[in-house]
């Protein structure tokens, strides 16, 4: 895939929303603004990380706020395109291309929308290789890479630069101008040269979120397995199929927390698998011993189609089977784990990984 | 004494009840013009059991005259949606995601103007009514007859929907306006789908809901007629009029709801058993399980109300192929021709019928044409079709408790008396009109949904609000007070904002006030 047409995002969408692990967001309204941005536009290059050149000025963009208002005050393509031209302008940079912050959800296919609006090409990789719900949650955390300077954009045409003293503050006062323009925000931040972007990005992100789609959708019309064919795709594992039989939620400090119960299915039968989530999906319990956690991705499929259950569509009654895939080596160093580990989240376990 | 009318695709189903107990049931075939279908019912009961026409409290019609009419985008009237957003929304405008064929049907304007909230009620913008003004001008010289207003967060605040309303109504006092607040949920796109497919119904409703009733006064009923609801309560005339996009999915609800009063099971499994398909919903306390994601009706998602049901190719005209070893029972269906393709009929296609009548379980044209079946063969299809009947039910449990299973439908006799999990398989009598009961038997209902902000130690007081609001709405739509309860209350936290936001979701449900 050299460039993105509108015939790609669907298979990028439902691709999407398996790395989103819970969370993310229903790539739904980000599909309709990547078409609509595509028809208008015409279809986004997609450059390979490794084709970026050093002097190359990237910037990742992203929706930040709430998916349940996104998808009731509908973004524009100009609020993304606005963001990115912002931080560009305050850089005092021309800016050369578009990257993803994070791949799971409405996260992967906005990028798609700024590139279009802009006329720039996509870098095919993202700063997490998954979706997390906080913005210092980036490998390029890892690398040294500020957070800020960084941009946001609402609807009104409300721009906003933050330049922070770490990653932590820029998520803090990010939130709350976030919350002051209605919690449904466009951003642009770790700004970077093409060196870093080599560095320190995930590559081939949205090759994969294309992959995936396309491999279910696939697997489905061949009456195959969806799910393993995901597995297969992640180099992951299966770990539970079972019947959801409750589902736990809270808001604690504006991030809905819970748990989600489910009753063994199939080869599980008299299991039990817990699912902790924060948004994403977090810790993955059964019979009490967790199999997999953050940084790993934890992904919750229909058993039937494989297409991905968000911990909000979570819901009494439904099949699925939850799978685990490794997230990239990077996450599992020490200071990666520091940044995402489960410590992080607020449990007391050492982090489990599925081997790669 | 009331009546229960169902008016299928093929057949218009009529009981005449009192209390709970069926006096008299027809079947007969609906019309095109659907009265004289409704004429020939009431007839029919007449002659089964005369009654005083003075002497019926209520007429009950479930009817998919309005969702057919959209599937087939047949006699939409020309429709407009305002939308209050900007500066947001514009780059998905209103039918962004329709079939065009649909879009070409209701000859689609879309007018996007100034307004709409924030989620924590602020104005995105100020409503512009000269704005509004100009866009109704626009709408007069262009025909629209129908309009639909959706602004955003309107189920939180609903003041710019009424006062876009009132702007376009002073302007063009002939056309309908449907708005959004009252017709769907959180989710914009959806609920502004659901609302321009209710606008560009209403000329349609207003005819057929005078149709409806001229026939049932035509019969000498002098009482008020009702139509059901998809979540399985009633409406009035002058609430059809307004909203025919509730009806939609009142079918399956109907045979669920007539399912539940015939076995007197208020928590069970529905298989209902057509021609072609079997469709099995769930019941809980008496009402059908909605579902909570989109619903896609006719290419287009929308969020109303529906109920949850889940549906396979498996019916009485269900083709029947391979041998005992590597049978399968539909999906393809010989549909309305099963009288002249089936084998009891003396056809040369082997259905499920075929298998039913073979097995002795339904005497249905000439069991002489099935006696030489291979007796393993019908043992595996009438196996294969337990089989597939029994994964849908237990797909559609929800907890590990056991779900009895109510049949009903005509294809029922496909189904074995016990089902793997699930155990028993009640089949009440008068199954075969469970629709028409289902009508017949609707309560009324009142919802609230709504996103709260929920101050520390203030959740048990939003709750008890929420409650009541409900339960007001069931009684001014006509509920008789003393019988209406909560039937369904669902709170789901929303992440990312602020204040502990909370979606509420509240249902309450009461006996109609009959004859006061």
């Amino acid at each position: 895939m050299r460039e993105i047409t509108i015939d790609h995002l669907d298979d990028i969408a439902r691709g999407a929303a398996i790395l989103g692990t819970g969370g993310g967001g229903d790539p739904y309204i980000g599909r309709l603004l990547a078409s609509s941005a595509v028809r208008d536009h015409g279809p986004v290059g997609l450059v390979p990380l490794d084709e970026v050149g050093d002097d190359a000025v990237v910037l990742p963009v992203a929706m930040m706020g709430a998916p349940t208002v996104m998808v009731e005050k509908l973004p524009s393509a100009e609020q993304v395109g606005l963001a990115a031209r912002t931080l560009a302008t305050y850089l005092g940079k021309e800016l050369t291309h578009i990257a993803c912050a994070e791949a799971g959800g409405v996260n992967s296919l906005i990028p798609v929308v700024a590139a279009a609006q802009l006329g720039l090409p996509l870098v095919d990789a993202d700063g997490m290789g998954r979706a997390f719900p906080e913005l210092q949650m980036v490998l390029p955390t890892l690398y040294g890479i500020r957070a800020t300077p960084m941009s946001i954009a609402d609807e009104k045409g409300n721009r906003g630069v933050l330049d922070t003293v770490d990653n932590h503050w820029a998520e803090r006062l990010a939130r709350s101008a976030t919350i002051d323009m209605g919690c449904s925000a466009m951003i642009s931040n770790y700004a970077m040269s093409g060196t870093q972007a080599r560095e320190s990005l995930v590559p081939g992100t949205l090759s994969l979120c294309a992959e995936l789609g396309s491999a279910v959708r696939q697997a489905r019309a061949e009456h195959a397995d969806p799910v393993a064919r995901v597995v297969e795709r992640l180099g992951g594992r299966k770990l539970f199929t079972g019947k959801v039989v409750d589902v736990a939620r809270r808001t604690v400090t504006g991030f809905a927390r819970g748990e989600a119960k489910l009753s063994g299915m199939d080869g599980d039968a008299g299991s039990e698998m817990v699912l902790k989530f924060q948004n994403e999906h977090l810790v993955a319990e059964r019979d009490g011993v967790p199999q997999a956690s953050v940084p790993d991705l934890i992904c919750c499929l229909d058993r039937e189609s494989g297409e991905a259950v968000t911990t909000e569509g979570l819901r009494y009654g439904q099949r699925v089977t939850v799978i685990a895939a490794p997230a990239d080596p990077r996450w599992h160093t020490p200071e990666g784990i520091e940044l995402a580990g489960p410590r992080y989240f607020g449990y007391d376990i050492d982090p489990v990984g599925v081997p790669a | 004494m009331r009546i229960g009318i169902d008016v299928g695709g093929t057949n218009t189903d009529a009981v005449l009840l009192d209390g709970r107990q069926v006096l008299a049931s027809i079947k007969t075939s609906t019309t095109e013009d659907v009265t004289s279908g409704i004429v020939a019912a009431i007839n029919g009961l007449q002659q089964q059991r005369a009654f005083d026409p003075a002497a019926v409290q209520a007429v009950m019609i479930g009817t998919t005259h309005f969702i057919n009419a959209l599937v087939e985008a047949h006699r939409l009237a020309p429709t407009a949606a305002v939308r209050l957003s900007l500066p947001a929304g514009a780059s998905l405008p209103p039918m962004v995601d329709w079939p065009q064929r649909l879009v070409d049907a209701v000859s689609g304007r879309s007018y996007l103007v100034h307004g709409g909230h924030e989620f924590d009620g602020r104005h995105i913008a100020e409503l512009d009514e000269s704005e509004l003004r100009k866009a109704a001008e626009d709408m007069g010289a262009h025909g629209v007859r129908s309009v639909a207003i959706t602004s955003v967060f309107s189920p939180v605040n609903a003041e710019f929907e009424a006062r876009a309303a009132e702007i376009i109504a002073a302007q063009l006092p002939d056309v309908a306006i449907s708005l959004s607040h009252e017709i769907g949920r959180i989710g914009l796109l959806e609920r502004e789908n659901a609302t321009v497919i209710n606008a560009a119904l209403r000329e349609l409703a207003a005819h057929i809901v005078d149709g409806l009733a001229a026939s049932v006064s035509g019969a000498g009923i002098t009482a008020p007629l009702y139509l059901s609801q998809n979540d399985g309560t009633l409406m009035d005339v002058d609430f059809a009029r307004r909203y025919p996009v509730a009806t939609f999915a009142s079918g399956p609800t109907n045979s669920m709801r007539g399912a539940a009063v015939l076995s007197g099971l208020d928590t069970c499994a529905v298989v209902d058993v057509g021609g072609t398909t079997s469709d099995v919903g769930v019941l809980r306390q008496g009402f059908p399980r909605e579902a909570t994601t989109d619903v896609s009706v006719a290419g287009i998602r929308t969020n109303f109300r529906m109920p949850d049901v889940l549906s396979i190719g498996i019916g009485g005209g269900s083709r029947v192929r391979g041998g005992a070893g590597d049978v399968t029972v539909g999906p393809d269906s010989v549909g309305y021709e099963l009288t002249s393709q089936a084998l009891v009929f003396g056809g040369d296609t082997l259905t499920a019928t075929d298998i039913a009548v073979a097995a002795g379980r339904a005497e249905i044209g000439d069991p002489s044409l099935v006696a030489h079946l291979d007796r393993d063969l019908v043992r595996a299809a009438l196996e294969k079709i337990a089989a597939d009947v029994s994964d849908v039910v237990e797909r559609m449990r929800t907890s590990a408790e056991p779900l009895p299973v109510v049949a009903v439908g005509g294809g029922s006799v496909l189904l074995p008396d016990e089902l793997a999990d699930a155990g028993k398989v009640h089949r009440p009598e008068n199954y075969a009109v469970a629709n028409a009961i289902g009508a017949a038997i609707a309560q009324i209902g009142g919802e609230v949904d709504r996103v709260y902000a929920i101050e520390p130690g203030r959740r048990e007081a939003v709750v008890e609000e929420a409650k009541q609001e409900a339960v007001d709405r069931a009684i001014a739509a006509g509920a008789s007070p003393a019988s209406v309860g909560i039937v369904d209350f669902d709170e789901v936290p929303i992440p990312y904002l602020p204040g502990n936001a909370t979606r509420i979701r509240v249902k309450a449900v009461g006996d109609l006030q009959l004859g006061a």
